[in-house]
């Protein structure tokens, strides 16, 4: 990591860059936060270690408003998101100076703690280079957890070690895939109607309408959403069991359908730990069988497939006949 | 404090629209009455009330008349979003839910009384002050000289200028200047923006100062007032924030630790001066 | 003191839903909230947190308050006068408003722990007030608070800093006092309330000794001597502190990861900021209720633009309101410490973020002189 912020320090002290957009030391071994650093001086708060999971991109739509370039670092899920906002016009590439950043994968400290650890002091063997396991030292005594246990959902379903775009990269980074990716969709679609109703149903009734899930997404970058219209009728900020609760969800996946990267924000910062990435990869899968394998952020200049017509797209029949089918 | 109906602060009552004056082409004033006659509530000058279309939404309006009036209340009310247009297009008869009265009022019992007093509006501004003007005019004993300087964009956004002319203009003891801020055909009154007005004329000192309007006009009022020797202390106005409660719960219009919904939204200029400046 | 073992605990609650509604912890698809006791319900009396406070028993998320029918009836055409060929201006808007009845039946809030037990104290002094808000009082007159101490509280807990003892629930304001030690639940009431719904699950029941809770509760005590953010010193915040605080450039650079999300205001046992609105329904229109956030951008705009239009701006306002209003107008802190926004944000930004922040203020401007 020391060669990480020597080189930042580096970038900001020849003046390419104004800014660097980063993650700061938390007050817990657990908790970093997004930050923009504006001194080599105020790096020394710099980190960039396993529980750094959260993406910069969008951060980056605001920053690259400012004056001079701003240096991010993008891990190479990231990178997609950064891609997709090229794409929409949303941040400028020549105000961006993009670290690659290496990963093996972004930790859960949920998943540490519904094996039972508490009390955290301190964490052991996040940082990149770090050992396979990682050791909890807590106040009812040490536990050890594989790295590989307590990763991300997503990283589960890891999009590979390639950053899709950067100006120089650092760091090794590793494949952490060890599931198929649509897995998990398979699994849904295996259900029947009444089943996936009844899961959807369980899941999302725990939704507090806090937010968090779009105003963290890359592809919700709208300057003022349409659920944020107080002169709605509709009950769109009450937490009722009914069927606006679950359209707010399902609107919000149609929306960023052909967009979404699936970069897994959305899952991750949920409170209630709802998998919502299953609404937008259920699209992707579907993009994927509808149009030929599409995956958003991968290529800047790629048609998407949602807003080019081409002579080959299937009819809007398509939907009768898969649901026959 | 609230005696705003037996369930709750937050289930209102009914009202019932009994009169409609087309004020300004867009200022309207509505008499509300209950459905069964007789008044809503009491209140005093500068409080205000939730008027809601339901189904459309709610808003706080003043309540223009004075508390001296013991048939009905009043709201006038500007056309400038979709609430006040639904109500711009309610006829006599029509009814509203009305929660109120809200907030503070105008020390008309306690620092006012005995003192010479200085009114300054700007367009729909009248609408509160409207309130103590017509109270002190009804207890005018217990006051000494009144001056009120009004004025609009053009003559025809005058608000209650027939009750100007009619009743202030000849009550005993009692100045009014007009002002718009446009040369228009057929006024030969005076021309030019309040606050100009306001040092053209020059009041002393020996009053207190009450103030409102649009943002801007307080703005060069207040400057116009401490120029001329007022301190903050004898100046009055009333503050706007957005509001849901109006019982100061729901967290909106605060200002510090004040409420303007309930703490409010009469406030006195020294008051205002220790609030962070966040309104 | 009595006790009852928790292998036997479902008979408990069978016998207290017997006759009131019964709010605890449920775990639901993974995570455990507040929610009523059915017999097929997976308790969840183990959660240090749930992911929302118990605060939704006494100010629910969401509540109708009223319905409002419309009626468009033409009126007395003697009352009009007399044009034929305005007939729509005959008609006339009434209105028929029926409030929501009021809560009047017991019911039993179990396993609040004292930090969460606080919050209804902070939610108490807003709703109490005059003018007083009957929907909430009738809520408060009817539950039945039964507290829970904290076995094995975790580091996003700093309770203690505002005044909370997790360790013995019978400090808090609270009905019933429990303890959960080696498989035993132990029971003391410690209000008339308490006495009663003691009584009425006597049955279930027995006479236990103090030494178990006492264990337990020194057993806390100690623990939470050890969590790191207890050390939390709010000196500097609370009433008068306004200016000082206010002012700080420390707004400037800590808000900026802020999502301007809703989680932490969601989560917090104390938050009690809320909306009202119409909802058209095919029966007439609801008003109804529901949690609002101070970090949204629309929740204080006006048509003219004012005001906190900013996120530092709203950020700033909720840290202030919690740490300096807050105490101004009512006396009391609105944060008890509970940790979780400390766990929720999905920022990593949280309260005890913001007093270290200003500490560490204090401090580099000190070596500065």
């Amino acid at each position: 990591m020391q060669g990480l912020i020597d080189r930042l320090s580096a970038l900001l002290s020849d003046g390419t860059v104004a800014r660097v957009l980063g993650w700061k030391k938390g007050d817990m071994p657990y908790n970093p936060e997004p930050h923009m650093f504006e001194t080599a001086e105020s790096l020394k708060d710099f980190v960039y270690d396993g529980f750094c999971g959260a993406n910069l991109s969008k951060m980056m739509i605001e920053a690259s408003k400012l004056e001079g370039k701003t240096a991010v670092c993008l891990k190479p899920c990231d990178s997609y998101s950064f891609n997709q906002l090229i794409r929409e016009h949303r941040v400028d590439r020549e105000n961006a100076y993009i670290i690659g950043v290496g990963c093996r994968g972004k930790l859960d400290i949920d998943k540490a703690r519904a094996n039972g650890i508490k009390g955290i002091e301190e964490v052991s063997g996040t940082e990149l280079d770090g050992p396979d396991s990682v050791s909890f030292k807590t106040i009812y005594g040490d536990k050890e957890m594989s790295y590989s246990d307590l990763l991300l959902g997503r990283c589960h379903v890891c999009k590979g070690k390639e950053h899709m775009i950067y100006d120089e990269l650092w760091g090794e980074s590793k494949d952490t895939a060890d599931s198929e990716r649509f897995d998990e969709v398979k699994a849904l679609e295996a259900m029947s109607p009444a089943e996936r109703f009844e899961f959807f149903k369980k899941e999302l009734s725990k939704c507090i309408r806090c937010n968090a899930c779009r105003n963290v997404c890359p592809a919700c970058s709208c300057r003022k959403c349409a659920f944020d219209n107080n002169n709605f009728d509709s009950q769109q900020k009450a937490n009722v069991d009914s069927f606006e609760e679950k359209m707010f969800h399902i609107i919000r996946a149609f929306h960023v359908a052909g967009r979404c990267t699936d970069c897994g924000e959305c899952s991750r910062v949920c409170p209630e730990g709802i998998p919502l990435h299953l609404f937008n990869r259920k699209f992707i899968k579907d993009i994927d069988e509808l149009y030929g394998e599409f995956q958003a952020g991968k290529d800047p200049e790629a048609q998407s497939p949602l807003t080019d017509y081409t002579f080959e797209d299937c009819e809007p029949g398509i939907v009768a006949e898969r649901s026959n089918g | 404090m609230c005696n705003c109906g037996s369930h709750d602060s937050l289930v209102p009552q009914i009202g019932i629209i009994t009169g409609i004056t087309q004020e300004t082409p867009d200022v309207k004033t509505f008499k509300v009455n209950a459905p069964d006659g007789g008044k809503l509530f009491e209140h005093m000058p500068g409080q205000c009330a939730m008027v809601c279309i339901p189904g459309v939404s709610e808003g706080m309006f003043s309540i223009t008349s004075s508390p001296t009036n013991k048939e009905y209340q009043e709201f006038s009310i500007k056309k400038c979003g979709i609430l006040t247009e639904q109500l711009h297009s309610l006829q006599v008869g029509d009814e509203v839910t009305v929660r109120g009265p809200y907030g503070n009022n105008f020390p008309v019992e306690t620092e006012f009384k005995g003192k010479n007093l200085l009114f300054i509006a700007g367009g729909i501004g009248l609408a509160p002050l409207r309130s103590v003007i017509n109270y002190c005019l009804d207890n005018r004993e217990n006051y000494g000289r009144i001056d009120i300087l009004y004025g609009s964009r053009s003559a025809d956004d005058l608000v209650k200028l027939q009750e100007i002319q009619d009743v202030w203009m000849k009550a005993p003891n009692v100045n009014v200047y007009l002002t718009i801020d446009r040369e228009q055909e057929g006024w030969d009154g005076h021309v030019g923006f309040v606050p100009t007005y306001l040092k053209e004329i020059g009041f002393s000192t020996d009053c207190i100062g009450i103030v409102c309007g649009p943002p801007i006009m307080i703005k060069f009022v207040l400057q116009g007032l401490k120029e001329m020797g007022f301190t903050d202390e004898q100046i009055y106005t009333t503050l706007e924030l957005r509001m849901k409660c109006g019982i100061g719960k729901c967290g909106r219009c605060n200002i510090g630790s004040k409420f303007v919904c309930k703490d409010g939204p009469v406030f006195r200029f020294d008051q205002i001066d220790e609030l962070p400046n966040e309104y | 003191m009595y006790k009852i073992s928790l292998d036997n605990i479902n008979s408990l609650f069978a016998a207290i839903a017997e006759s009131k509604e019964l709010f605890l912890p449920v775990k639901k698809a993974g995570q455990a909230n507040y929610a009523n006791w059915t017999e097929d319900c997976e308790v969840a009396l183990d959660s240090l947190k749930t992911v929302k406070s118990p605060k939704d028993a006494f100010f629910p998320q969401f509540e109708t308050l009223y319905k409002v029918n419309r009626k468009i009836i033409p009126t007395d055409a003697s009352e009009e006068e007399g044009s034929e060929t305005l007939v729509e201006t005959k008609l006339r808007t009434k209105l028929e408003i029926t409030p929501t009845e009021l809560k009047d039946k017991d019911f039993v809030v179990f396993g609040m722990k004292s930090c969460d037990v606080k919050g209804i104290e902070a939610l108490d002094k807003v709703f109490l007030t005059d003018p007083v808000d009957n929907f909430y009082k009738a809520r408060r007159e009817h539950g039945i608070i039964v507290a829970l101490a904290c076995h094995e509280p975790e580091e996003s807990c700093f309770c203690t800093v505002f005044g909370v003892d997790p360790a013995d629930p019978s400090k808090a304001k609270a009905d019933v006092a429990t303890w959960i030690v080696d498989g035993e639940l132990y029971w003391k009431a410690i209000s008339e309330k308490g006495e009663e719904l003691t009584k009425s699950v006597a049955s279930l029941l027995s006479d236990a000794a103090d030494d178990a809770a006492d264990a337990e509760i020194s057993n806390i005590t100690n623990i939470m001597t050890k969590l790191p953010n207890t050390k939390l010193s709010l000196e500097g915040w609370g009433e008068g502190k306004t200016d000082e605080k206010f002012n700080s450039e420390v707004w400037n650079e800590l808000y900026k990861p802020c999502l301007g999300c809703g989680t932490c205001t969601f989560v917090c046992p104390t938050c009690q900021c809320y909306d009202i609105k119409d909802y058209s329904t095919k029966d007439g229109i609801q008003r109804y209720r529901c949690w609002d956030s101070c970090m949204y951008s629309d929740f204080t705009l006006m048509a003219g633009g004012q005001n906190r239009t900013s996120q530092v701006q709203r950020f700033r306002q909720r840290f202030m309101h919690k740490l300096v209003y807050f105490p101004d107008r009512y006396g009391m802190y609105s944060c008890v410490g509970c940790g979780r926004c400390v766990d929720k944000c999905p920022q990593s930004l949280n309260v005890v973020k913001v007093i270290k922040a200003f500490e560490n203020e204090k401090k580099e401007a000190g070596a500065n002189v």
